[in-house]
């Protein structure tokens, strides 16, 4: 060897040490002697380890193990100790992600929020009238009285000058607003808002309930995220209902549809990963080369916002090939059984002679359909005319000896149908035709005419405008039709399709959709989702384990609902509560109709009667307000105990009258008027100012009063709008986010790792614990006990300013209650254009009288109210007497006021959530499906009966985790350890879904859907805002300026804006916000990878850096959701300000067939139906900005 | 034959999601401390990319590894002893910070504190080196998911080698993850490089160690390793190193990095190895047989011979039980679809891949052909999006064979098990087709798919 002394060398080394060299010198085996490991075996020692899970939104709910050592938190790393899945498929564990892995950063950073805080020009105010005045309330109202320091303090919102404030102080101040509020214009004026109760229970139900007990207004938030698929209860009846992460491995054929799974599912992504090594083929639809389309067999790269007419093309193929050219058996089977297909609907004759398809034929919400076996009309059971009739027993699924026909072909002359359509420049109409036939004088044609008619599949002897074939490019809805569209290649689509139907055939129904944010976050993303619905309905897929839809976009279930509903909604205390639509509460409110350059009728289909024309948003929410279709907060312009006082002992027919007469209004019909405000906000749980409010800088604006970038003009023509309507905006968190950076007041909450608390999801059946590791540090609380502070100080100073009092309650027309049937046949009855005086329930919202003890709800806050033992638990029309349960609470977790269960205790609010619901309560669950059976005379209790004396308890818990029991709270069966699926106990059991005609709704008859042209399945295209709002149109407009999509997927480093600051996840991504954009449009405008780059549009403006890349496609640029304005934001070049956040370029724009209501399924219920916050069809302007940043 | 153990891992990267659960878990745990933020003992890379640090498998410029004389003898590239030992106080083939990164942090504080002012405050980025602002322009981690673009991915050293091949733009992106840890490597050439003879392997389970009292910081083993998994501490002056989580497997438990990875990825287990073949085997001449030169070394656990060679060389029976039962060997040898990686740089790394099918099959997809036929199935292995190329330059050291035998039985499984998966007949030519019994790639399937925790990491524990 030439390198002698080198070898000598390394040979030395070997020789001076224990340890073996090989004889080439080549390595060392070390034997013993191992002191110099110590370091490492040192570093991986520790006390104890706590399981915990992360209260974050993102349905992970994964089970954490987190170390201790010399009680500080050192590092988390998943459970793996799920109960099985089964011998024969992957099992859960383990479940987490990088955020989740990087969460322990949060207890000890510099970005920790350790001590109560307040905004110093305001503390200085309240202290000093404090002391002068003597009393809070009496401080605070002196501050609000006086226009100058109120604005001085509005103006300060979010420009730093916190400072630190005792706990006291804090919430005396706190709690002097509220009573301020309450007693100068209203509880209504009060609001709250903290998302996904699943994601941490009792953090959520502590505030709700202490917001409900005063009176104060919870908000919505599945709608206002836009996370909502509104088709959901369109189509189902039910809010959300999806198959756990596990059912996809029963799948044999995967759909990903806007949905990127290794992303936003990261726990559950290897559960498709493993599923194709079954055979399971998988196709994604994506416009980006995102990170799903790794693992896919084919790649659909459908542009942004053109789903809904790839999926129009699919059910064309689906059909043409398997109800038509060939009746496939099972499909037929399922949808004469589960679907509205075969049900007979009215057409009303044109002026022009033509028809349009009108309404459900039949009465007492009772539809109609032909019945093959006898010839004639029948009326299956199982509509909601046998829900809420007097028949008991025939709310059920059973067609007896009814045969449906599907089809009225054969028994009566064609007729020409007039359907709308979206797709050209301006909506037109196509003629096609329906088979029809008579029926006492009544000229109808069934549902399933009705959708071939509208796909365009002909069928011999229909006159009409019908495709020439799949390659027929005019025609909607062909597979070349939707090409150009798309520009997905028209025989791939026709290949999938068939492929998808094929497999949902061979397979009995498993094929499934994993949909997502991608394409329900449109403003027609409900049509969208109805189209792709349309898919795994006509194939027999919804309700079968493997198939069926499955909708991922911040549904976390929450799976003790009705315990969790009860203590929320302090249901045992004072019914109903408040509940407020969260979009229209933030589009009224923050002031950005003002802003709308369209009337309603823009949607209007040309097939419609004008019922929208010139009328504007905010008319159709006043009209929906009145009619009791949708909440509205705060509710009239007059404060509700007020209202209650002059009201007597018959509050509906005095309020119907005061409306009648115009003497009392509602207050969305003048939202600016300062008694018509908001006046408190408290957001607990997050962080809605630097995530999820669309149109950001109206709120900065005109609700908080504060300097903003909002650059869009005020064309309501309706005076000065108002800026700086709320005097208190409360927070807790334990980070500095863009909400507690605009708070007045941030409280120190205490982390994930420093509480009790229970988790689940709609990912994996299992329920589990949040355990503390450490205590609470520095001066932090657990948002149980601020909220429990808060309501201390509130009561003792509402004893004396408010009392005991009367509170009147504007409830509106509810989901699962005979409410439903408000509105025969969907026509439209509007008692201020008939002069009719309304009536509460029916045509206006009831009207209920309470009565509210101020001086009580800290005790209230604290016990298990005395109403539950009569009126028990109602959740989606079942009913259930928890009298045990109370009784069980009473000795589990002690008494108090006398003899209420306690609940002093975040473990307290633990077990009577666990005890109430029948997903942990076997007794409950099985009562629950004996109160159904009732109604439907189908046996279900068996489902449960297996656990019928299982009581799942927070120890248990806190063990592990724990699956759940099936239960009438939800549609699926776990029942014997199947995985869950949506609907399989409808299909399985037929139990009807809580729709008008129980079954799968594809034609919805209510007057708007008409008017909007949505009836059936359609296309309708990204809204076009050059059109709407004179944004430049897409592509490039100038040199080096070009307008492009703006789209904010959800993104890998973060979950919402949570971990968007954390120095983990900014150190593995760019460190700060990015803005992803192709190769050929950054080319376009000279950007190279990491400048920094402006993007403006009306709403706000964004100065962030880009990152290029040949993933993206032409025309798009993502910026991925919830970067805010608190990392590495420079001042903009425009107008020389921060920056904004991903929401300072949206805004909310609110589509009218959401706030339809008191009608069959298309009836309110909380976060169930409601108005979406939709974002994605907004565009900017993208420029390079000088590279000299100044912050 | 001298039998010896080595704790080895399998990672299966057509599972992987790119997700770097165990990227952030293995920092937390182990180089959340100052001198060692810019190291990640375990990285996963977006390829292609330029990897961490950059550009590190250009071994012309960066020297690592070995290579043979034209006597068949190695030497490590970066130059025989003599050279190293002369240039011991200045060594500059090694990657400056600013090819991992300069690490960073913001000034949080100012959320808290800023005084009143007149514009929302912000937290600006500040050099964790320096303490000066800064702007971030480079991180551990930079391309990911094929961030940056052309501009960014012409620097990926595996790319320049097949880059007439591959296409960059939108319609042929292709993307798969790469992560990656220390290589544990049989004959590893950071221990070769390090002058004071601090780098160690473990003698029971092959764990190769920096023994942190002896090491002088010279960092000839950061040149040395051509993954470039041996870090400098800037504050200790040591250098350091993935240690397979020693004090974890020494009980019986997986590194951190494997138990949490979502994925469900990786395996390890024991392998038996013959000592004395590996300086052979890391030296033939063909690069192409370092793959089953690097196989040739593993010793059968079910051979009684090597059974009782093994329990002759020490190794406990329950360790012997552990390497028939190893998910490794299975892979490795069985149904031979993991290989490792690099092994052009002859150090006989032991964590091995098995390579992502991504099976977006667009020559498929434009004739219109039934990508579930088995006969289309095969012919699509090579019209896969991912080039075959590219992946035996990580793999095979170019050569294509192994790589297309080993996503051949990927598909094959597919389509075979679809078959069942639809309660149709088994079609037991397709298993045939690549060499499988119906049994055998049912197991694969198993181990693969379903992969308990059990069966996914089977490690014996220490014996004291």
């Amino acid at each position: 060897m030439a390198d002698g002394s080198g070898q000598a060398l390394l040979q030395f080394g070997g020789l001076i040490r224990r340890a073996k060299v090989s004889p080439d010198g080549r390595a060392l085996y070390q034997i013993g002697g191992r002191e110099a490991d110590a370091f490492y075996r040192d570093r991986w020692s520790y006390d104890k380890v706590v399981r915990s899970t992360h209260g974050v939104n993102c349905t992970g709910s994964c089970s954490w193990k987190v170390y201790v050592r010399d009680g500080i938190i050192t590092w988390e790393q998943q459970q793996t100790d799920y109960p099985t899945a089964g011998p024969d498929r992957p099992e859960y564990e383990p479940r987490g992600c990088p955020r989740g892995a990087a969460f322990s950063w949060y207890t000890y950073s510099p970005t920790r929020v350790r001590y109560p805080y307040a905004r110093g020009v305001l503390i200085e105010m309240f202290r000093e009238a404090r002391q002068r005045l003597g009393d809070p309330v009496a401080a605070w109202a002196e501050i609000q009285n006086d226009p100058a320091k109120r604005r001085a303090y509005q103006l300060a919102r979010g420009q730093g000058g916190l400072v630190r404030v005792n706990w006291d102080e804090a919430l005396e101040m706190a709690a002097a607003a509220h009573v301020h509020a309450i007693k100068e214009y209203g509880p209504d004026r009060i609001a709250g808002f903290s998302p996904i109760p699943a994601m941490s229970m009792v953090s959520h139900a502590v505030g709700a309930r202490f917001m409900s007990l005063i009176g104060g207004t919870m908000l919505s938030f599945y709608d206002w995220y836009a996370d909502l698929p509104v088709a959901s209860p369109q189509v189902f009846g039910d809010q959300t209902d999806v198959p756990e992460s596990g059912d996809w491995w029963d799948a044999s054929y995967l759909l990903m549809w806007g949905s990127n799974i290794p992303v936003t599912r990261t726990p559950d992504a290897h559960w498709m990963a493993e599923a194709r090594y079954r055979g399971q083929k998988v196709v994604v639809v994506s416009p980006d080369f995102a990170d799903n389309v790794k693992f896919a067999d084919e790649w659909m790269p459908a542009q942004p916002g053109a789903d809904g007419a790839l999926a129009m093309a699919m059910g064309h193929v689906i059909l043409k090939e398997f109800f038509v050219d060939r009746r496939t058996p099972p499909f037929v089977d399922y949808v004469r059984r589960y679907t509205d297909l075969p049900y007979l609907i009215t057409l009303r004759r044109r002026p022009d002679g033509a028809y349009q398809p009108d309404r459900f034929y039949g009465d007492d919400f009772k539809p109609v359909v032909w019945d093959s076996a006898t010839g004639a009309p029948a009326v299956p059971r199982g509509s909601l005319g046998h829900r809420f009739g007097d028949e008991p027993g025939q709310w059920n699924l059973d067609l007896g000896d009814i045969e449906p026909a599907l089809t009225c072909l054969g028994a009566g002359p064609a007729v020409e149908i007039v359907l709308p359509r979206f797709d050209l420049d301006e909506p037109g109409t196509v003629r096609r035709s329906v088979p029809t036939r008579m029926i006492d004088g009544h000229l109808v044609t069934s549902v399933f005419d009705l959708m071939l008619a509208q796909y365009g599949v002909s069928r011999p002897g229909l006159p009409g405008q019908w495709p020439t074939g799949y390659d027929d490019p005019d025609e909607p809805y062909t597979p070349a039709w939707q090409e150009p569209i798309t520009g997905v290649p028209a025989a791939q689509v026709a290949r999938v399709a068939r492929e998808f139907a094929d497999n949902a055939e061979r397979s009995g129904g498993r094929s499934m959709i994993l949909l997502g944010a991608g394409v329900n976050q449109w403003f027609h993303g409900d049509t969208t989702y109805r189209a792709i619905l349309a898919l795994v309905t006509l194939t027999g897929c919804q309700g079968v384990n493997g198939g069926g839809w499955a909708h991922y976009v911040g549904q976390e279930k929450c799976r003790p609902v009705t315990g969790w509903q009860q203590l929320a909604f302090a249901l045992d205390w004072v019914r109903p509560p408040r509940q407020m639509i969260g979009t229209a509460y933030w589009y009224t409110h923050t002031d950005q109709w003002r802003y709308d350059t369209y009337t309603a009728d823009v949607i209007a289909s040309p097939t419609g009667t004008g019922q929208f024309a010139g009328r504007h948003t905010m008319d159709l929410l006043a009209q929906s307000a009145r009619l009791g279709w949708m909440p509205s907060m705060p509710t009239f312009d007059r404060n509700p105990l007020d209202l209650a006082d002059e009201a007597g002992d018959d509050p509906g027919s005095h309020v119907a009258g005061e409306l009648h007469s115009g003497r009392l209004g509602f207050a969305c019909a003048d939202p600016d008027d300062p008694k018509n405000w908001p006046r408190v906000f408290t957001a607990w749980r997050a962080n809605i100012l630097g995530s999820s409010a669309k149109g950001n800088e109206y709120f900065l604006k005109h609700l908080l009063g504060t300097r903003s970038n909002l650059r869009a003009t005020d064309v309501s023509g309706k005076g000065e709008a108002p800026e700086g309507k709320l005097d208190l905006m409360l927070s807790l968190d334990f980070r500095m986010t863009s909400t507690t950076l605009l708070s007045d007041i941030v409280l120190p909450a205490a982390t994930w790792y420093e509480k009790h608390d229970l988790n689940t999801t709609d990912m994996h059946p299992f329920i589990h614990a949040f355990t503390p590791a450490i205590s609470p540090p520095w001066q932090t609380r657990t948002d149980f006990d601020i909220f429990h502070g808060l309501a201390r100080h509130f009561s003792a100073l509402a004893k004396t300013h408010l009392g005991v009092r009367k509170d009147l309650v504007a409830a509106p027309l509810l989901h699962d209650t005979p409410d439903a049937m408000a509105t025969p046949c969907g026509r439209v009855v509007d008692w201020q254009e008939t002069g009719e005086v309304p009536v509460p329930g029916r045509t206006m919202p009831k009207i209920v009288v309470v009565e509210r003890d101020y001086g009580a709800v800290a005790d209230r806050l604290g016990a298990l109210g005395p109403l539950l033992d009569t009126l028990g638990t109602t959740v989606k029309g079942v009913h259930v007497d928890v009298n045990p349960e109370i009784e069980y609470l009473r000795r589990k977790n002690g008494v108090v006021l006398g003899d209420r269960p306690s609940l002093l205790k975040d473990v307290h609010a633990c077990e009577a959530i666990l005890a109430l619901s029948g997903t942990t309560n076997g007794r409950v669950a099985t009562e629950g499906f004996h109160d159904v059976e009732k109604r439907t005379g189908v046996r279900l209790a068996d489902l449960a009966a297996e656990h019928e004396g299982k009581q799942i308890t927070f120890a248990d818990c806190q063990a592990r985790p724990v699956p759940v029991i099936t239960s009438p709270e939800w549609s699926g069966s776990e029942t014997g350890g199947r995985r869950y699926s949506p609907f399989t106990i409808n299909v399985e059991r037929l139990k009807p879904w809580h729709t008008l005609t129980g079954r799968q709704h594809f034609f919805l008859d209510h007057d708007w859907m008409h008017e909007a042209g949505e009836a059936l399945p359609i296309f309708r295209p990204p809204l076009d805002m050059h059109k709407l709002f004179g944004e430049p149109r897409l592509g490039r407009n100038g040199e080096l300026e070009i307008t492009l999509r703006y789209l904010t997927p959800h993104s890998k480093w973060s979950i919402h804006s949570e971990y968007q600051d954390n120095l983990i996840m900014l150190t593995l991504s760019r460190g700060g916000p990015t803005m992803w954009m192709s190769e050929a449009d950054a080319a376009k405008i000279k950007v190279r990878d990491n400048e920094w780059i402006e993007a403006v549009n009306r709403n706000g403006v964004v100065v962030c850096r880009a990152v290029v890349s040949h993933k993206m496609p032409e025309g798009t640029v993502y910026f991925y959701h919830a970067q805010e304005r608190v990392i590495d934001v420079p001042k903009a070049e425009i107008n020389g300000r921060r920056g904004g956040i991903h929401n300072s370029l949206t805004r909310l724009l609110v589509k009218p067939t959401h706030i339809i209501g008191g009608y069959a399924q298309l009836s309110f219920a909380f976060n169930y139906l409601g108005p979406t916050g939709n974002q994605r069809d907004e565009v900017t302007v993208i420029r390079r900005r000088s590279q000299d940043v100044e912050y | 034959m001298r039998v010896m153990a080595q704790i080895a891992m399998v990672m299966n990267l057509d599972k992987c999601i790119g997700c770097h659960t165990c990227s952030v878990t293995c920092k937390q745990a182990w180089t959340n401390r100052s001198g060692v933020e810019y190291v990640w003992f375990n990285n996963v890379e977006s390829r292609p990319g330029q990897g961490y640090p950059r550009t590190y498998q250009d071994q012309e410029r960066w020297q690592g590894g070995w290579v043979r004389t034209r006597t068949g003898r190695l030497k490590p590239r970066s130059g025989g002893r003599i050279k190293r030992l002369f240039s011991i106080f200045a060594n500059p083939i090694m990657p400056r910070i600013g090819d991992y990164y300069e690490p960073w942090t913001y000034d949080y504080e100012h959320l808290l504190t800023a005084p009143a002012g007149e514009d929302l405050p912000v937290a600006r980025p500040k050099s964790l080196l320096t303490g000066e602002d800064t702007k971030v322009t480079w991180s551990a981690n930079w391309d990911d998911s094929l961030g940056g673009g052309n501009e960014v991915l012409q620097g990926d050293p595996i790319l320049r080698k097949v880059s007439d091949q591959v296409r960059q733009e939108y319609e042929k992106a292709f993307l798969f993850f790469l992560p990656r840890i220390c290589e544990h490597c049989l004959n590893p050439s950071c221990a070769a490089s390090c002058p004071s003879g601090a780098i160690y392997k473990r003698a029971e389970d092959g764990i190769v160690l920096v023994d942190q009292d002896r090491c002088r910081g010279w960092r000839m083993c950061v040149t040395g390793c051509p993954y470039k998994k041996v870090y400098f501490n800037h504050r200790t002056g040591k250098a350091e190193k993935c240690t397979f989580c020693f004090p974890r497997i020494e009980i019986g438990q997986p590194t951190i990095c494997s138990e949490t990875c979502v994925g469900r990825l990786r395996y390890i287990g024991l392998m038996l190895y013959d000592a004395d073949a590996v300086a052979k085997a890391a030296a033939v001449e063909d690069e192409h047989d370092l793959y089953d030169a690097q196989r040739s070394v593993f010793l059968d656990p079910w051979d009684p011979a090597v059974a009782k060679a093994a329990l002759a060389a020490g190794i406990p029976e329950d360790w012997i039980a552990a390497a028939r039962r190893s998910p490794v060997w299975d892979l490795i040898m069985k149904y031979e679809v993991a290989l490792p990686l690099h092994p052009e740089y002859r150090t006989m790394p032991m964590v091995w891949y098995i390579p992502p099918l991504s099976p977006v099959v667009d020559v498929l997809r434009d004739t219109g052909h039934d990508g579930e036929d088995p006969h289309n199935l095969f012919g699509a292995v090579d019209a896969l999006r991912i080039p075959m190329e590219y992946l035996a330059e990580l793999f095979t050291a170019g050569d294509p064979a192994p790589v297309r035998d080993a996503l051949n039985r990927l598909a094959a499984m597919r389509a075979y098990q679809r078959r069942i998966n639809l309660g149709e007949k088994p079609d037991g030519s397709i298993p045939a087709a690549v060499g499988m019994t119906p049994e055998e790639m049912d197991q694969m399937y198993r181990l693969l798919a379903i992969a308990k925790y059990e069966q996914r990491y089977v490690i014996p524990s220490a014996h004291a």
